[in-house]
């Protein structure tokens, strides 16, 4: 047969994988195996060569206590506001499939920040924080808004959970919903009669059943939390006095601003790692449970 | 009868009480874009008197916007990022469907490997590639600055997702005896996968273009990594630029944050359902 000769495989991987496999190694592999060598290396984004320095970029990592604050700061905002996401979202999906009028109207209303890019959402809420609640709190005179919460430390960490969970909410809200649907009336109804008040069955049936849209929202969450940048970027920059510095931006700054780029790599990997480790044990826990109907 | 009546009285209050808790979120959802939109056709003096005013003393204006579009650049970057949203999710599409056909109907070593590659490869985010695509592609090849390494770059990238995708939609709703009989009919491989699977593929196709699409449009790393140059600019970074030149212009940024907004809210008003369906069934499968 011709089609078992290794010329004719060759010929058809090429034709329908062979430009894909071509991009997906120059883009992805290739980038991520010269980022590990990169580690090794100290290069200032400028010059021809790249002196190995060995370990140095690895030890540098561990000794910079602004790159430790800011994952520590990454993990206690990811922490909140994945937490919040997932309640607020969880709560709109269970309003949303009551069956109340105009749910696909709130539905399609509530996805809305997620259309819109994290740069442009940020520079809204700025204005938002900056302008409007100031306004609001000097109109009905209630102190806490009177002052703009992004110049202070705490502030704009809670400004930016806050537009965290405001963009993230719809999203999640969603996958909640397809889980709402997925699990059959009938045994809501039967555990009604069995004496079940729709909470209990809610609490009951209905959740342990939804596990892996659970699981999928938290996963979502927790990895995007991680890496935020953009809104980062254009909702505070950092600031005030670099409190407000991610991970993430941490180790752009660190690459692309202060050139020390196999420093950046560095601890972009390391951010790497802590988040792979803790969204794949979040997984595996979930998963683990799982029931089915 | 009394019961019954008492259930129903009940039923409407907490009916009522879920609208009101729905309406009052939906408004604090909103209100970031009401203040954007209200603020957008005041001058700069009336929005720091009064942010919260529908109309501001000097009356709706229009001026913002006119001046927006002519200093951030507007149509140049709008076009920039259609053209690159465009012919980046097509071709997303079509190299990922051919990817996972060869990958579903073959039991070859390579097609493993690459699938294998492609799956332990959605784990890794972009922050931990930034750096080394910047030096690898800017500082060894030098072809940063350029619309098509962007457009080759977001391919690269959503590859892995969009090949996974397919490969589920190919291995549960096409069946091998339709391809089959078509090559026994006479048809080549390659026929049969452009007259017969791709078509049956829709559904998926939809799903992946809206999600890529989306995120395509919205991406800021990325471009704001590889284009240096004002001209090819996309909306995210021309925002930024803009932004970082007038933030004090009030009047000014709203009307710019709107128009970044307007393009992609105005199709969602026309393709809501499918925008909708194909985040929820992207997310699902994923």
């Amino acid at each position: 047969m011709e089609r078992n000769t290794m010329k004719y495989k060759v010929k058809q991987y090429l034709m329908f994988a062979g430009v894909s496999t071509v991009l997906f190694c120059a883009v992805v592999i290739l980038p991520f195996i010269y980022g590990l060598y990169l580690t090794f290396t100290s290069w200032d984004g400028v010059s021809k060569e790249k002196p190995f320095v060995g370990l140095a970029n690895y030890i540098a990592t561990f000794q910079d206590a602004a790159y430790w604050q800011a994952l520590g700061r990454t993990l206690i905002y990811s922490v909140i506001a994945v937490i919040l996401v997932n309640v607020v979202a969880f709560f709109l999906a269970y309003l949303l499939t009551s069956g109340i009028k105009g749910q696909n109207f709130f539905r399609a209303g509530f996805f809305v920040p997620n259309l819109i890019g994290g740069i442009v959402l940020g520079y809204v809420w700025k204005f938002v924080f900056n302008r409007a609640f100031v306004a609001l709190g000097k109109s009905l005179s209630v102190g806490a808004l009177s002052t703009s919460w992004l110049a202070t430390t705490n502030g704009a960490m809670a400004c930016l959970i806050i537009v965290s969970v405001w963009q993230y909410a719809g999203y999640m809200m969603l996958i909640y919903v397809a889980g709402f649907m997925s699990v059959s009336k009938s045994l809501m109804e039967a555990a009604q009669i069995d004496g079940c008040t729709k909470t209990q069955a809610t609490l009951n049936v209905t959740i342990p059943l939804m596990r892996s849209s659970f699981v999928q929202c938290l996963f979502l969450t927790i990895t995007r939390c991680f890496m935020v940048y953009d809104v980062n970027l254009s909702l505070t920059k950092g600031e005030p006095f670099n409190s407000s510095v991610m991970a993430a931006m941490h180790v752009y700054n660190q690459a692309f601003s202060y050139k020390n780029y196999g420093t950046g790599q560095a601890e972009a990997l390391v951010l790497f790692v802590v988040c792979a480790i803790v969204g794949v044990t979040q997984v595996y826990i979930g998963k683990k449970g799982e029931v089915a109907a | 009868m009394d019961e019954n009546k008492k259930a129903a009285q009940k039923k409407k209050v907490t009916h009522f009480i879920t609208m009101a808790v729905l309406v009052i979120l939906f408004l604090a959802f909103i209100f970031p874009f009401i203040m954007v939109i209200i603020n957008a056709f005041k001058t700069k003096g009336d929005i720091t008197a009064d942010p919260l005013a529908l109309i501001g003393s000097h009356g709706f204006i229009l001026t913002n916007f006119t001046d927006a579009m002519k200093k951030m650049n507007f149509a140049t970057s709008f076009t920039n990022s259609l053209m690159i949203t465009t012919i980046s999710t097509i071709f997303t599409i079509l190299l990922s469907a051919m990817t996972a056909f060869v990958i579903v109907r073959n039991k070859w070593k390579a097609c493993g490997l690459l699938f294998s590659l492609m799956i332990a490869s959605m784990v890794i985010p972009f922050q931990v590639l930034m750096i080394p695509l910047v030096s690898l592609y800017g500082g060894i090849f030098g072809v940063l600055n350029s619309r098509i390494t962007l457009i080759l770059m977001h391919i690269g990238f959503s590859l892995s997702m969009a090949t996974f995708m397919f490969h589920g939609a190919i291995h549960t709703s096409i069946p091998l005896e339709l391809e089959e009989a078509a090559l026994i009919d006479g048809c080549t491989r390659w026929q049969t996968y452009w007259k017969i699977v791709f078509p049956l593929l829709k559904p998926t196709i939809a799903t992946v273009a809206i999600i890529d699409a989306m995120a395509f449009w919205n991406d800021y790393l990325l471009p704001s990594l590889v284009l240096g140059r004002k001209e090819l600019y996309t909306l995210p970074i021309a925002t930024q630029a803009f932004y970082g030149t007038y933030s004090t212009d009030l009047g000014l940024v709203m009307a710019a944050l709107l128009l970044a907004m307007l393009p992609i809210l105005v199709l969602y008003l026309f393709l809501q359902r499918y925008i909708v369906e194909g985040v929820t069934s992207g997310a699902v499968k994923g």
